[in-house]
């Protein structure tokens, strides 16, 4: 199957969406932080149907909205105790609205609605070499940026008021964590459709926790996990007519029960 | 805007969907449970495409799906409130099942019903007629009331899970009928404004209604009423401008009210107490 460019393209970019998946959903999961990740993961989607609408290119509009949804986020008041509930209704708001316009300027724009299912759930065959040249930059950013902070992140995500006490900069490290995801998502997103992406973002990395509670082995392992779905999916989605975000979901999934109910 | 059928039936179905929303979503605010609401929205999704898949009624499979999935989750935990992480990746997969029921969908339906998946999403509730019009009021009213019959022990253990227990309140059983009922609310809401959009008519109106007020009773009132009016409102605002779907016009309407209330005098007030803690 590697005889076809497209093929090789494919298991190129689901590469480097695994590796910057499983590096930053380490850190999600660890800062039960799931809600968010897939409410950035979504907001994209209006982000490309709005820049189509307007005629900018579909990668400007996935960038500005997952950023501004990530600070939108990230302004929020902290959550602490009762505060927390605070955060999920703005989340839930703010995912309920960017869909809600993603539909309207899709429907805005000649009603073609058969797009919505490639913003949605994206397409791993259709990827070009100039794509993949820039997801391999940005997965080098932020997986770069995630391993700049990694200690003090670590330390604010396990136990926030020690860590503030201790002068590390918490409220910082939460907003810039906010927007690497934010930007992550919306760079792999448009290329395996946001929902995908946030099975990447989550399942390996719930499974890595499950299994090792070392930082450095479980974010080692959740790029592992997530790097070898994605092959197999892509793999098995080549022989045979199913999608392959089918296949992906399953196997992490099906991976996730078993480190469940074994370990 | 009356004269026409459809119209009627939209704000009928709408206003029983919105009322149910606006009960529960108060408890799924007060209980942090939005993202189980959101998973649910998406089981609802996988569900409606796995019916049309098999040729079973869309509703049958949205009911079965989404209570089936309560309950599971509800199992997950033991005091009925599964953590997050197990919320996203049961659901992460139930996503993957249902781009799996799109495309068999698609590939072995190719011929005129391609909309089917973008309706089940952002909903249809213009599409709804008279006998589904009576099964979203009937569900709504069997919804709210079971609701308001559990609404003292459940709130009592939503605020304080450890001593509601300790005081002999069944706090699991409660978990767990809850999720049961925001399961038939999600089927029943996908109707109306799809599967991804029922979240914010859970979140929104909910949302605003606890910065406003910080009793029970009221704030439930007032969530059921900003619900309400969010779905008139979008209906009205879809009709004078017809380029705008109404799922974009109830969401906007109930986006709108949440942001209206952090300019309130509460709203303000609640932010800084929060702040200074």
């Amino acid at each position: 199957m590697f005889q076809y460019p497209f093929m090789v393209n494919a298991f190129r970019a689901g590469t480097l969406v695994a590796v910057t998946a499983g590096v930053i959903g380490w850190f999600m999961v660890l800062r039960r932080q799931t809600f968010a990740g897939h409410t950035l993961a979504l907001i994209g989607f209006p982000g490309a149907a709005g820049a189509t609408l307007i005629g900018v290119s579909a990668q400007l509009g996935f960038y500005a909205f997952c950023v501004t949804g990530a600070l939108v986020i990230a302004a929020l008041p902290v959550a602490h105790g009762n505060g927390f509930r605070e955060e999920t209704a703005v989340i839930g708001t703010l995912q309920a609205f960017a869909l809600a316009s993603g539909f309207l300027f899709v429907s805005l724009y000649h009603g073609n609605l058969n797009g919505i299912d490639a913003l949605l759930f994206g397409s791993f065959l259709g990827i070009t070499s100039a794509q993949v040249a820039g997801l391999a930059a940005l997965t080098a950013a932020s997986v770069g940026a995630i391993a700049a902070m990694a200690r003090p992140l670590l330390f604010a995500s396990i136990d926030r008021d020690v860590a503030a006490a201790r002068g590390v900069p918490v409220r910082a490290l939460s907003i810039a964590f906010l927007v690497v995801l934010g930007v992550a998502a919306a760079a792999t997103s448009q290329i395996t459709g946001a929902l995908l992406v946030f099975a990447l973002l989550v399942l390996p990395a719930a499974t890595a926790q499950r299994v090792t509670a070392r930082p450095a082995l479980g974010g080692v392992l959740a790029v592992a996990i997530a790097v070898l779905v994605t092959w197999a999916g892509l793999t098995l989605g080549y022989y045979s007519d199913y999608p392959i975000g089918f296949y992906v979901t399953s196997l992490a999934f099906g991976l996730y029960v078993l480190a469940s109910f074994t370990c | 805007m009356l004269s026409h059928e459809f119209i009627r039936h939209a704000l009928l179905a709408g206003t029983a969907i919105a009322v149910a929303a606006g009960v529960l979503g108060y408890f799924l605010v007060t209980r942090s449970q939005l993202f189980t609401a959101d998973a649910l929205g998406h089981v609802a999704f996988t569900g409606a495409l796995l019916a049309l898949c098999f040729g079973v009624d869309a509703r049958i499979g949205l009911f079965a799906a989404t209570i089936g999935v309560a309950l599971l989750l509800g199992a997950l935990e033991p005091r009925g409130r599964a953590d997050d992480v197990v919320i996203g990746s049961a659901f992460a997969w139930v996503l993957g099942v249902g781009v799996l029921a799109l495309s068999i969908f698609t590939t072995s339906h190719s011929t005129g019903n391609g909309s089917a998946g973008v309706s089940v999403l952002f909903g249809s509730i213009y599409g709804l007629d008279a006998s589904a019009v009576r099964t979203a009021v009937v569900i709504a009213v069997a919804v709210v009331v079971v609701t308001l019959l559990i609404a003292r022990p459940l709130l009592f253990a939503s605020i304080d899970s450890a001593v509601a227990a300790a005081r002999g309140v069944p706090v699991r059983l409660l978990g767990f009928g809850f999720l049961a009922l925001v399961g038939a609310e999600a089927a029943e809401a996908t109707q109306a404004v799809g599967a991804l959009l029922l979240l914010g008519l859970l979140a929104a109106p909910a949302g605003a209604a606890v910065r406003l007020t910080t009793r029970p009773y009221r704030a439930m009132a007032l969530s059921v009423v900003i619900a309400v009016g969010s779905v008139w409102g979008g209906v009205a605002f879809s009709y004078a401008v017809p380029k705008v779907p109404p799922s974009f016009g109830i969401i906007a309407v109930a986006t709108a009210a949440y942001l209206l209330s952090y300019t309130t005098r509460n709203g303000r007030r609640r932010v800084e107490s929060v702040g200074t803690r």
